[in-house]
């Protein structure tokens, strides 16, 4: 048994453990040695309340039981997930994180004593409020993320599900919340903490299901930022510095990712969470497209083109995560490189599912991280470039959010692709990307269409170059 | 008077807000994912109040409905903490491979 004094200071050094483990991630250099502090703080923090509760009796031997068996499940999950199923799982471990909360709080509802909260029933106002919050919080991540997990896994309609009266009925409960923690705070009536609950999950579920599948980038990182504040809530009530400081700096990284992911799309953060983005204008963008010229072509001439240029610069997207392209791509790229062609790919910030999706594909197809470059790095470039290879990626490239003000993308950072010489752009087929809208690029000059799966047209262009 | 501690935990509340908003400004974009897994595995640190509600049993009945739950959230929260670092870690492992191949 140590002291409260002593475990208080070693929380703290676990909290900063976490802080620089976040700070390691500035560069790939410094990132390892970032994770192993965290790691470290982990350590710490769990050994030292082993050792302040002083408790080695036969619940000691079912705690570690419990651990163990959650740390084999979760690292068999670590070593077998496919990186393109990377927002699936980070949704998932943001689902536990928010039961997990959840779960604490009830138990220290149920049993404030262990805590040094009060007795039931008469639990101290402040820790009743936190806890209260906390638990909300905790919910509202939990069922949030279960309905973000379905649509990445496609177990759900990744396309906005709407209603009418959809955002007063949110509005309501959002209210009742309120209202619901003022009551349980007055009255210590655990009918109330378990309605509270209900509701919790309930606004959880409906908040995101009108949000659509490209959307997801600033839903994880939204539901990151949620994770932490429920952490946060619980550690108030234990009057934990480690959890204090951990909650403070997810829910504060979280909310700068869904910041920049919304700066990606050029739209507000209540414009996303209000959803249902993409559902409409379909016939506007329907009658326009029809009867449009573009050049189609196959593996033969796309490799023609590439072998006659001098630099080429690959533009990845969402779809080259769903073919599980990106090892065909990098194999196509040694070609190129062999021939002395210069390939650089450029990264927009919103592609794939979550922020960053590209960059680990890439990483793990081998891809060095000095020819991979984010949007403002690269978009000068693009000018003095013979092609431009989009794979996967369609919205991100559209020159319309730039001349068109009509446009519901019109102000959206994209990438300068046709300004290339030439434009490869390997489609399933003409539809319109996420945001409903005919891409202008298909019907330019100097766009050679690509009908087919990306990681079978890649391979093919290997083949011939 | 003296301050109630609830002031100083949320100086250190405000204050880590301040600290995670600058020190995750710095990190390089191509590192985002890797970032979600690892303040995944770290907001898990929650498994601290988790063992305390699973050890809240008296000796005679390790298991109440409190400490049940205790157990329950003490599973999760080590899913999260193996998962999250380990995925972390194979992550920032590719990143280092291409670098050397490079060189």
């Amino acid at each position: 048994m140590i002291s409260a004094n002593l475990s208080a200071i070693f929380y703290l050094v676990s909290g900063v453990l976490f802080i620089l483990a976040l700070r390691g991630l500035s560069s790939p250099e410094t990132s390892r040695q970032g994770n192993f502090f965290g790691i470290l703080g982990m350590i710490i923090a769990v050994t030292v309340t082993f050792l302040s509760t002083g408790n080695f009796s036969s619940g000691f031997v079912y705690v570690l039981i419990f651990i163990l068996v959650g740390g084999s499940i979760g690292a068999f999950i670590a070593y077998r997930i496919p990186m393109t199923a990377m927002p699936e799982l980070v949704a998932g471990f943001h689902s536990l994180v928010g039961l997990a909360a959840v779960f604490v709080a009830i138990s220290a509802f149920l049993n404030p004593e262990a805590f040094n909260l009060g007795k039931p029933g008469s639990i101290k106002l402040g820790s009743l409020i936190e806890m209260s919050i906390g638990a909300a919080v905790g919910a509202i991540t939990f069922s949030g993320s279960v309905i973000a997990f379905l649509k990445l896994q496609g177990i759900m309609s990744g396309s906005p599900i709407t209603f009418k009266g959809q955002h007063p009925l949110n509005a309501v409960i959002l209210i009742s919340i309120i209202v619901l923690i003022y009551l349980l705070c007055s009255t210590q009536s655990s009918n109330l903490f378990w309605i509270l609950l209900a509701v919790s999950f309930l606004i959880g579920f409906l908040l995101i299901i009108p949000i659509g599948g490209a959307d997801m980038p600033v839903v994880i990182s939204m539901l990151n930022s949620y994770s932490g504040w429920a952490a946060a809530g619980i550690g108030f009530t234990l009057e934990n510095t480690a959890l204090i400081i951990t909650g403070a700096l997810v829910g504060s990284s979280g909310a700068i990712l869904s910041y920049i992911m919304c700066k990606g799309m050029n739209r507000s953060f209540f414009n996303v969470i209000l959803g249902g983005f993409g559902a409409t204008d379909e016939k506007s963008s329907s009658s326009s497209k029809e009867q449009r010229p573009v050049k189609s072509g196959n593996a033969d001439d796309a490799a023609f083109l590439m072998k006659n240029a001098s630099s080429v610069i690959i533009v990845p997207g969402y779809g080259m995560a769903v073919a599980q392209a990106q090892h065909a791509l990098r194999e196509m790229v040694d070609t190129l490189k062999k021939n002395d062609i210069k390939v650089s790919y450029a990264i927009h910030p919103v592609a794939g599912r979550m922020p960053g999706h590209m960059n680990v594909l890439l990483a793990e197809a081998n891809v060095p991280y000095d020819e991979v470059f984010e949007l403002e790095e690269i978009n000068n470039d693009f000018a003095n470039a013979d092609v431009a290879f989009v794979i996967g990626a369609n919205d991100v490239t559209n020159p319309v959010a730039k001349t068109d003000p009509q446009s519901p993308i019109y102000g959206m950072p994209v990438l300068d692709v046709e300004k290339c010489k030439s434009v490869l752009f390997v489609k399933r087929s003409l539809s319109p990307g996420y945001a409903g809208i005919d891409n202008d690029l298909f019907y330019k000059e100097n766009t050679l269409m690509l009908f087919a799966d990306a990681k079978k047209m890649t391979e093919d262009i290997t083949k011939n170059l | 008077m003296e301050i109630d501690p609830l002031i100083f935990r949320l100086s250190i509340f405000i204050l880590s807000i301040f600290v995670g908003y600058y020190v995750v400004w710095s990190v390089t974009p191509s590192l985002h994912t890797p970032l979600m897994s690892v303040t995944n595995a770290i907001s898990s640190v929650i498994i601290v109040g988790a063992i305390i509600a699973g050890l809240s049993g008296n000796s005679d009945s390790v298991f109440n409905t409190s400490s049940i739950f205790g157990f329950l959230a003490i599973a999760l929260a080590a899913i999260n903490i193996f998962g999250g670092f380990l995925v972390t870690q194979r992550m920032l492992a590719m990143y280092k491979k291409k670098k050397k191949e490079k060189k």
